[in-house]
């Protein structure tokens, strides 16, 4: 505890020049104003009836507080299937996020540490698929899915976003974790640590910012994802699809009744955020800081 | 120290396998996708074919996949509530804009739902073609089917002779919109006359909007379709769909010139046409003061009427689209909404036996947005349903919507090019000869 | 319910103890080989479950979609490089392409360049989490919501008319009439490039604050002790050591604006000249039933990011040499 808590503490004392301190804070503040507004208006929007928002500003209801209404909510939450959708999400989302991220590291640790031919020609290819169009690759998978007998399956779904997130995930755990001090696997090595231990036990460890970074990501991407599910799944596999396609489904076939979407994207956004404001405990300084001596 | 810790993690490791191995074993088939039924419907599935359950019911299950969202997916799910109570069929609709994407994907992957919404007659041939929908001649009663329903839908529906789409809604378009206490005025007998009603607010006899995200434009297309069949009769209009008359041709930019005419003449110039989405075209009917007289649109706007214009019934009235030329009176223009059959399954029967009947289709109608494309159905929610169906039914000239009887490839185009026409109207020539080029390639396949 | 509460479980644990058993066992077999063979095949070993999944998603469906791009509309006929040909000389294309150069330089700087802004001036206060929490939400709203908030950010109404659109009711306020923001190119492609700055500023923030995080306190401390001020720590310690991750940030942007296919089909769909190439992928794909085309252009997309790849290769040698 204490070894962390130092550096922070030291972090604190530091304020420097008051003029300094309060310039900080306001530039802060107008950046965070400029990027909550367009959500704050949707916000405002999401609570007003579809006639008001259609002629007048969400800005003219924040003096007026009877233009306001649930109903937008109501008629989401009250939407058949949405528990389900919510679990059917969380079902797809959490081995789609453990996976890659499991994956990856193996993977990074070896192009960070280990040498051998074709290494860097290798990693360039990994980062040079980060280009492909998910949607060209549907059809080929699709029918080695189907041959395989595994089509409409949620493993179907788990593998796609796997193969589909690792490109990215490798390319960023790679790079933090070749940013390790070199020192830390050196001296392992030399006290006969394998480097499947020096991975466990140091570099495992040291990278949990960028763990948690990736963690958040793949979430959140799968998350949000309709397009994957929708054809993985199967568009007719009804009870088994995501939270997205029932909310891509509130607004109707001409692009109106997009008021309810508004209340679900809020819905549907709670979960990531607390995701990522929970994770946010390992994006702590002195997590590297401690295994370096000096 | 070491090995042992080599040693102790495959151990553990090798406990958690075998864990995991006896977990999956003793809930058997957990890991397999547990669907309530109805899964990876591939074409020779037979899981649908359950045994009958009492009282006869077919039992089982049929997937669905339309465009539908919203109240229009409450609506279907109205409709189809008697015949699930019926047959004891479990009707699973799944609705999705990207109505091309997922099936294109499935005609090429094999991977389909059941029924599907199509996206229109074109690619309804092509996946014929493609041997992936089937004919419908031994589901329906033909002989009913065709009595009961207007010949063009009937029509477009047709592959080989074959009948592979059905409509089971519909909708009429050129119709126009007004307000009864702005405007007071009758049905104006041409389209001369309308134009030279007097006393428009502030000068803007229509309110447009084109905006409709990915589709802008579609209005557009609604209003040159309407002229073409007006000024030059359903003959070019049909050699117009079928690719071999020419966007250049005096025809087809005499429909343009008639829409700029219109453009010129509405509430807030073409900045305000090009962003306002279509849903909020009309609100201007409702303003106080009013933006406009007039609002050309079709049979559905009314819903939007309401819910985004916030208007009351009895707020909006229409009278069709009047004649251009009198050599071709009485034209109308119409739309619907197309269904196939992908996999054969005694349920998937049973659904589109049902769908094309008039106690489905009327179901639909009662709830108000929606016209039905069986005949016979008679009983409406109001006098403006009653009226745009019988406009529908008795049509002297009547053509499905162009635009959605085209190439997709043309489609967008002509979205596209209605948006640049009204964004610079001085480059018709130039939008028109590019719609050419398109034409060439889009139709020659 | 209960069935599924198991699979997830299994998944969730299985998962990495299968990999981490894996691990184990082949480095108990890698003990058994001579020396020189262990180090030669321990990266193949820890690699080949990622490339496996690559190769089956990734590179799989790539060969087969250059294989395509070689035959007619029915997947049929070998037209040689006719799909080629139409891209490259249809109008539309070479205003997608010169928007997604717009976009490349546009999105990185602005995404990269204000991540790291942020990265920054959030690290030096309390209120950090919450400060991070709330640029990050914009990625947390997925296309779908951002579409309709951005709608309502640009909305346009003609002069005289009540403003629903947040920009031009600011407009209205200060007196200047509202703009049509979606109409007017090229006004409209930074405008749809805002949008996805906005979206993925918190990403890049995300990433360079972790790697913020990684430079010891002590450094920054001896430096600050040695009478440097903040602009010279800045230059000289932290932005040296955060250069590979903005490297790593930027690559995925550049990446990413080529790419660039949400935003403008869901507010646009590239008219107006908004066009961008994934967009043309995505039409000639599903709406124009032309899979030949649409490999053609993937195949453009995956040339042209071959200098991207070429600038990160030197950059690694570069890095490798240094460590």
């Amino acid at each position: 505890m204490t070894a962390i808590t130092q550096p922070m503490a030291i972090a604190n004392r530091r304020r420097g020049p008051r003029l300094g301190r309060i310039g900080l804070h306001l530039t802060i503040g107008i950046l965070l104003f400029i990027w909550l507004l367009p959500t704050l208006g949707m916000l405002v929007n999401s609570l007003r009836p579809a006639a008001d928002v259609s002629r007048t500003g969400w800005w003219t209801a924040l003096g007026s507080p009877g233009s306001f209404t649930t109903e937008n909510y109501a008629h989401v939450l009250a939407q058949a299937g949405l528990g389900q959708a919510f679990i059917n999400s969380l079902f797809i989302t959490i081995p789609a996020t453990i996976i890659p991220v499991a994956v990856a590291s193996f993977a990074a640790y070896a192009f960070a540490w280990m040498n051998f031919r074709g290494r860097d020609a290798l990693f360039i290819l990994v980062v040079g698929l980060l280009v492909i169009p998910i949607q060209t690759t549907m059809v080929p998978i699709l029918r080695l899915f189907r041959d395989l007998g595994i089509a409409g399956d949620f493993l179907t779904v788990w593998l796609a976003h796997t193969g589909y997130g690792l490109p990215f995930a490798i390319f960023l755990l790679r790079n933090y974790m070749g940013g390790l001090p070199r020192e830390v696997f050196e001296s392992a090595a030399i006290d006969g640590a394998s480097p499947a231990t020096a991975f466990f036990r140091l570099a495992l460890p040291m990278s949990v910012p960028a763990i948690a970074s990736l963690v958040i990501f793949q979430f959140l991407f799968v998350w949000n994802d309709l397009l994957v599910a929708l054809i993985y799944l199967g568009a007719s596999n009804a009870a088994n699809l995501p939270l997205t396609v029932l909310v891509a489904n509130l607004s109707n076939s001409l692009g109106g009744e997009w008021h309810f979407l508004m209340a679900a994207a809020f819905i549907s956004m709670a979960l990531p955020l607390i995701v990522f404001f929970g994770l946010q405990r390992y994006f702590v300084r002195g997590i590297t800081g401690g295994a370096v001596k000096g | 120290m070491e090995i042992s810790f080599i040693k102790r993690s495959g151990l553990v490791a090798g406990l958690v396998a075998a864990a995991v191995v006896v977990a999956a074993c003793s809930s058997g088939g957990a890991t397999t996708a547990p669907s309530t039924g109805g899964e990876s419907a591939a074409p020779t599935s037979a899981g649908e074919s359950a045994a009958p359950t009492e009282g006869g019911q077919l039992g089982g299950t049929v997937t669905v996949i339309g465009t539908w969202g919203g109240s229009e997916q409450e609506s279907f799910l109205a409709m189809v509530a008697p015949f699930e109570a019926a047959t004891g069929i479990d009707v699973q609709y799944t609705g999705t804009r990207d109505i091309t994407l997922v099936l294109s994907t499935g005609v090429a992957s094999g991977i389909l739902p059941d029924v599907a919404g199509l996206p229109n007659p074109g690619s309804m041939v092509e996946w014929a073609n493609a041997g992936a929908l089937r004919p419908l001649d031994d589901v329906l009663d033909v002989a009913t089917y065709t009595a009961e329903t207007a010949p063009a839908l009937v029509e477009l529906g047709t592959v080989d002779g074959k009948i592979t789409g059905v409509f089971i809604k519909a909708a009429v378009k050129g119709l126009i919109w007004y307000n009864p206490a702005v405007y007071t005025g009758g049905e104006p007998a041409t389209w001369d006359a309308l134009q030279a009603t007097a006393a428009a607010p502030a000068g803007n006899l229509w309110c447009i909007g084109l905006e409709s995200g990915a589709a802008s434009g579609w209005p557009g297309t609604d209003w040159i379709e309407d002229f073409v069949l007006r000024q030059s009769g359903p003959d070019v209009y049909d050699a117009w769909v079928a690719g071999t008359q020419k966007w250049t041709s005096p025809e087809i930019k005499a429909a343009f010139e008639a829409f700029g005419g219109a453009i010129a003449n509405s509430y807030g110039g073409s900045d305000a046409v090009l962003t306002t989405n279509f849903g909020d075209g009309g609100n201007q009917l409702f303003a106080d003061p009013p933006g406009c007289l007039f609002h050309h649109q079709a049979s559905f706007i009314t819903d939007f009427f309401k819910n985004q214009g916030g208007a009351q019934e009895g707020q909006y009235e229409f009278f069709r689209m009047p004649d251009i030329n009198s050599a071709y009176a009485g034209a109308t223009t119409g739309a619907g909404d197309l269904f196939g059959m992908f996999n054969d399954t005694p349920q998937a029967r049973a659904l589109m036996a049902y769908l094309v009947t008039a106690d489905a289709q009327k179901i639909w109608v009662e709830r108000g947005g929606a016209l039905s494309a069986n005949k016979n159905v008679s009983e409406y929610p109001d006098d403006i349903a009653k009226r745009s169906a019988e406009l529908l039914a008795n049509a002297g000239v009547f053509r499905f919507d162009a635009s959605d009887l085209m190439p997709v490839a043309m489609n967008e185009s002509f979205w596209k090019a209605m948006l640049d026409y009204v964004k610079t109207p001085g480059d018709l020539d130039s939008i028109l000869s590019n719609l050419d080029t398109v034409q060439t390639s889009a139709y020659g396949g | 319910m209960d069935d599924r509460l198991i699979t997830a479980l299994i998944v969730v644990i299985g998962v990495p103890s299968v990999l981490f058993g894996y691990i184990a066992l082949t480095e108990r077999l890698l003990m058994l080989a001579p020396d020189h063979w262990r180090v030669r095949l321990r990266p193949w070993v820890w690699l080949a479950p990622a490339v496996g999944f690559l190769t089956v998603f990734l590179v799989y469906p790539t060969i087969y979609t250059l294989y395509l791009s070689f035959l007619d509309k029915f997947s049929k006929e070998f037209v040689g490089i006719d799909n080629y040909v139409y891209f490259l000389t249809t109008s539309d294309t070479l205003i997608a392409l010169r928007n997604n150069v717009i976009w490349l330089v546009l999105l990185t700087f602005l995404a990269v360049g204000g991540g790291l802004l942020v990265a920054i001036l959030v690290d030096r206060v309390r209120y950090e989490s919450v400060a991070k929490s709330l640029i990050f939400v914009p990625l947390a709203i997925s296309f779908v919501g951002a579409g309709v908030i951005w709608k309502f950010m640009f909305d346009f109404r003609p002069p005289g008319q009540a403003q629903t659109g947040t920009l031009n009711g600011i407009l209205g306020a200060v007196g200047v009439d509202p703009v049509p923001w979606l109409i007017n190119a090229p006004g409209n492609t930074v405008a749809l490039i805002i949008v996805a700055v906005w979206i993925w500023t918190g990403f890049c923030m995300v990433i360079l604050s972790g790697a913020l995080k990684g430079i010891s306190t002590e450094l920054l401390e001896a430096a600050r002790v040695d009478g440097a001020n903040e602009l010279q720590v800045f230059r000289g310690i932290t932005l040296p050591l955060l250069l590979p991750t903005i490297a790593v940030v930027a690559t995925t942007m550049v990446i990413t604006s080529l790419k660039a296919f949400d935003v403008v089909y869901v507010m646009t769909n590239g008219a107006f000249d908004t066009e961008v190439v994934a967009n043309r992928l995505y039409k000639e794909l599903f709406a124009f039933g032309q899979p030949g085309r649409a490999s053609a252009v993937a195949i453009v997309l995956l040339l042209m990011i071959i200098p991207v790849m070429a600038i990160n290769i030197r950059r690694f040698r570069e890095q490798e040499a240094i460590r």
